[in-house]
């Protein structure tokens, strides 16, 4: 396990490192001067030189990268803005701070949207999938395969523009969602944010139907859940003991990919329902040609789908002892 | 003499599903009997309903797709229809089953002792210690090398015999009445099938459980049986000792059958391939003898009564068989088609040989 978690650490830090390379590069192409943004509206050409030397900027690209990932670990002073301490992910000139503390201050909103929501979509999705796959061809199969074709045409901003027109608006059933630290009142943070909780997880809920349910109605077929069923173990044991353990591994693989995802910003949820999470910090960027900032929230991405990648190999091992960490 | 209640009876035991194509009948009026520390083999074809039989002897068909009439009593008690918890309480406790392939029938995600230990649990109300105890001793008893060791490994890290073994350990661990075998040998390479078969004989001694033990390979049931149930497109069509039914078979479908083994005794596995023609249909089986589009001998029989009417097993105990044919003809029969077969035996063993041959290069 030991030796599986550094030899996968070292590679992830080694694509993260590529992958911002590759943004790095990619965005100094750009038609954008992070010199000119710093230097404020009226910029004398005197200025603009001082703010472009101050910045790093008259500098080879190789260089200027070598000095970002310096900054990374050991932090960075940026003439005439001040320090930025490590981990420095730059500097961003719309907000005037380190681009990290924006970072930080806005993932607590996408981690609580992320967690609200998959705990929804996972009880919900499995618990509908292992139903539906225990009355195949019955009713409740059918009204569940139909509920999930339904939930998984369905798309967020058009479900979440519904929602928050007539429940929060029209019918005034909720307020509208907030985003409350969880330290400083659970319910209140629950409560402000059911609503998108709710409408992401809708969406997401039919995946883990469909696939638990397709799953299950293998693993049911199974030699030795039929094994278990000749030794005279209980239906309720046969079904929670050995077929879902084998649904397991698959529903691990997708949630793995959801969950990254969403840590990765959950852009079109917090639109819809204006939280200021992750999400729309990376669109805000676009929208503001902010670099540093785009290129943070790209990695937070990246950072994301490699770590939970790493998670999900990991637990292979634990559900399969078949699987051999390597 | 045979005893007023058989230990295990099943009597016109019919089982059918129902699928796209239309109701598959895949058991059509078995019976036969078992008695306590014997053996019965069940052999015919792949498809000619052995394991539809024993599923049911255990309930483990689904009740919504498959239909089934008959009786199957065990010591009296009625089983088909009996309710669910009577059957989960039977079922690994007095009735146990071992399948074909051990590596998919054990649960890759537990331990052996595990596997081995619920069962036990389950049954005696034993504590995890006990059953962990319980699951080595078994473990031992079924010849596992450093049982002690192994009992905390997986399956996947046992070799297929060693596996059979395990599985073998898990059925008994109740001690059971009746243990059912559905092929238990035939995923397993030659020398490991003997070790599996000499392994279930010795078991039997010690605890006198009555074993039914399903094989499409004759060797197999002459290395173990007392009786032998020939089936053929989910009925009996021919039953009796091992000595009457191999020794002087009687049906010419079980000829065709004897034909395909090397030498009897042995178990060198043969594909099967024994009867010209294939299976009939379950769903539009022919009318008369199930057989007759196969046999070489309706002429003699009787062709219009070959094809319009069903023979029937004689009810009575003792070597019997479905078959038009006089007595006298099969035995003359047999003999012509016995020296067919020492011709076509010499050629199988021959083949047999090289590709043992070819297997090793
Ligand atoms: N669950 C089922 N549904 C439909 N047909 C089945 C089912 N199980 C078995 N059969 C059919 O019943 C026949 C007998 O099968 P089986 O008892 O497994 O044969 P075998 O003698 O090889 O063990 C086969 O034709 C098989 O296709
Ligand atoms: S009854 Fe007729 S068709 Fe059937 S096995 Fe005997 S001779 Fe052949
Ligand atoms: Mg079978």
């Amino acid at each position: 396990m030991l030796r599986f978690l550094t030899r996968r650490t070292v590679a992830a830090a080694v694509t993260l490192v590529i992958i911002a390379a590759v943004t790095f590069f990619l965005f100094f192409a750009m038609p954008s001067d992070p010199a000119r943004l710093a230097c404020g509206k009226v910029c004398p050409p005197e200025t603009l030189a001082q703010a472009r030397h101050n910045l790093g900027l008259d500098q080879p690209i190789f260089v200027q990268f070598l000095e970002w990932l310096a900054g990374v670990f050991v932090g960075r002073d940026y003439e005439g803005l001040g320090h930025c301490s490590a981990p420095c992910l730059g500097y961003s000139f719309v907000n005037r701070a380190p681009v990290f503390n924006t970072i930080i201050d806005r993932l607590p909103v996408t981690i609580s949207l992320t967690i609200g929501s998959s705990v929804i979509y996972l009880i919900f999705g499995v618990g509908t999938g292992v139903i539906a796959a225990l009355n195949q061809g019955k009713a409740l199969d059918k009204i569940a395969s139909v509920a999930s074709l339904i939930g998984s045409s369905m798309q967020i901003y058009f479900v979440g523009t519904l929602a928050m027109y007539f429940l929060v608006f029209q019918w005034q059933l909720i307020e509208r969602p907030r985003y409350v630290p969880f330290t400083e009142n659970p319910l209140e943070w629950a409560y402000g944010l059911l609503l998108p909780w709710l409408v992401l997880a809708m969406i997401s809920t039919a995946n883990y139907t469909r696939m638990t349910r397709s799953t299950m109605v293998e693993q049911l077929s199974e030699d030795y859940v039929r094994t278990a069923r000749a030794k005279g173990m209980s239906g309720r044991t046969v079904i929670t003991r050995f077929a879902l353990r084998g649904t397991l591994s698959p529903i691990a693989t997708i949630f793995g990919v959801d969950l990254a995802v969403l840590i990765g910003g959950a852009i079109i949820t917090e639109t819809t329902f204006s939280l200021q999470g992750v999400g729309r910090l990376s669109i805000q960027s676009v929208v503001n040609s902010d670099l540093p900032m785009l290129m943070a929230t790209v990695l937070l991405a990246a950072a994301a789908i490699v770590v939970f990648n790493i998670i999900v190999d990991a637990l292979y091992a634990v559900i399969d002892p078949r699987v051999r960490l390597s | 003499m045979t005893p007023i209640t058989p230990f295990l009876s099943v009597q016109d035991l019919h089982v059918s599903f129902q699928t796209e194509d239309g109701i598959v009948k895949a058991v059509d009026g078995l019976s036969f009997d078992v008695e306590k520390g014997t053996t019965l083999g069940i052999v015919g074809e792949s498809g000619s309903g052995k394991s539809v039989t024993n599923l049911a002897i255990l309930g483990l068909h689904d009740p919504e797709r498959t239909d089934i009439g008959g009786q199957v009593r065990l010591e009296g008690q009625e089983l088909l229809g009996a309710d669910r918890t009577t059957m989960e309480r039977l079922r690994g406790n007095r009735i146990a089953m071992i399948f074909q392939d051990p590596l998919t029938a054990l649960s890759p995600f537990h331990t052996v002792g595990r596997q081995i230990g619920e069962v036990y649990r389950k049954h005696k109300g034993a504590s995890k210690r006990e059953a962990r105890e319980r699951a080595i001793e078994m473990l031992e008893r079924v010849g596992i090398p450093n049982a002690k060791v192994r009992v905390d490994e997986y399956p996947h890290m046992f070799s297929g015999g060693m596996r059979q073994r395990v599985m073998i350990a898990m059925a008994l661990v109740c001690d059971p009445d009746l243990l059912i075998a559905d092929e238990p040998t035939t995923a397993l390479d030659v020398t490991v099938q003997a070790q599996i078969l000499d392994l279930l004989k010795d078991l039997q001694q010690q605890t006198g459980t009555a074993i039914i033990l399903i094989t499409h390979d004759l060797g197999v049931v002459a290395q173990t049986a007392h009786n032998v149930l020939v089936m053929y497109a989910g009925r009996a069509v021919e039953r009796g000792t091992m000595r009457e039914v191999l020794g002087s078979p009687r049906h010419p479908y079980t000829w065709g059958l004897l034909s395909s083994v090397p030498r009897l005794g042995t178990s060198v596995d043969v594909p099967l391939r024994p009867v010209r023609g294939t299976p009939p249909s379950l769903i539009n089986p022919p009318p008369g003898c199930p057989f007759h589009p196969r046999c070489d001998y309706p002429e003699l029989a009787g062709p219009e009564l070959c094809r319009t009417q069903r023979p029937e097993i004689s009810p009575d105990a003792g070597h019997g068989d479905a078959c038009y044919l006089t007595l006298r003809q099969k035995t003359d029969l047999r003999t012509v088609a016995h020296a067919a077969q020492t011709t076509q035996t010499t050629q199988t063993a021959q083949t047999a040989q090289t590709t043992h041959i070819k297997d090793r290069a």
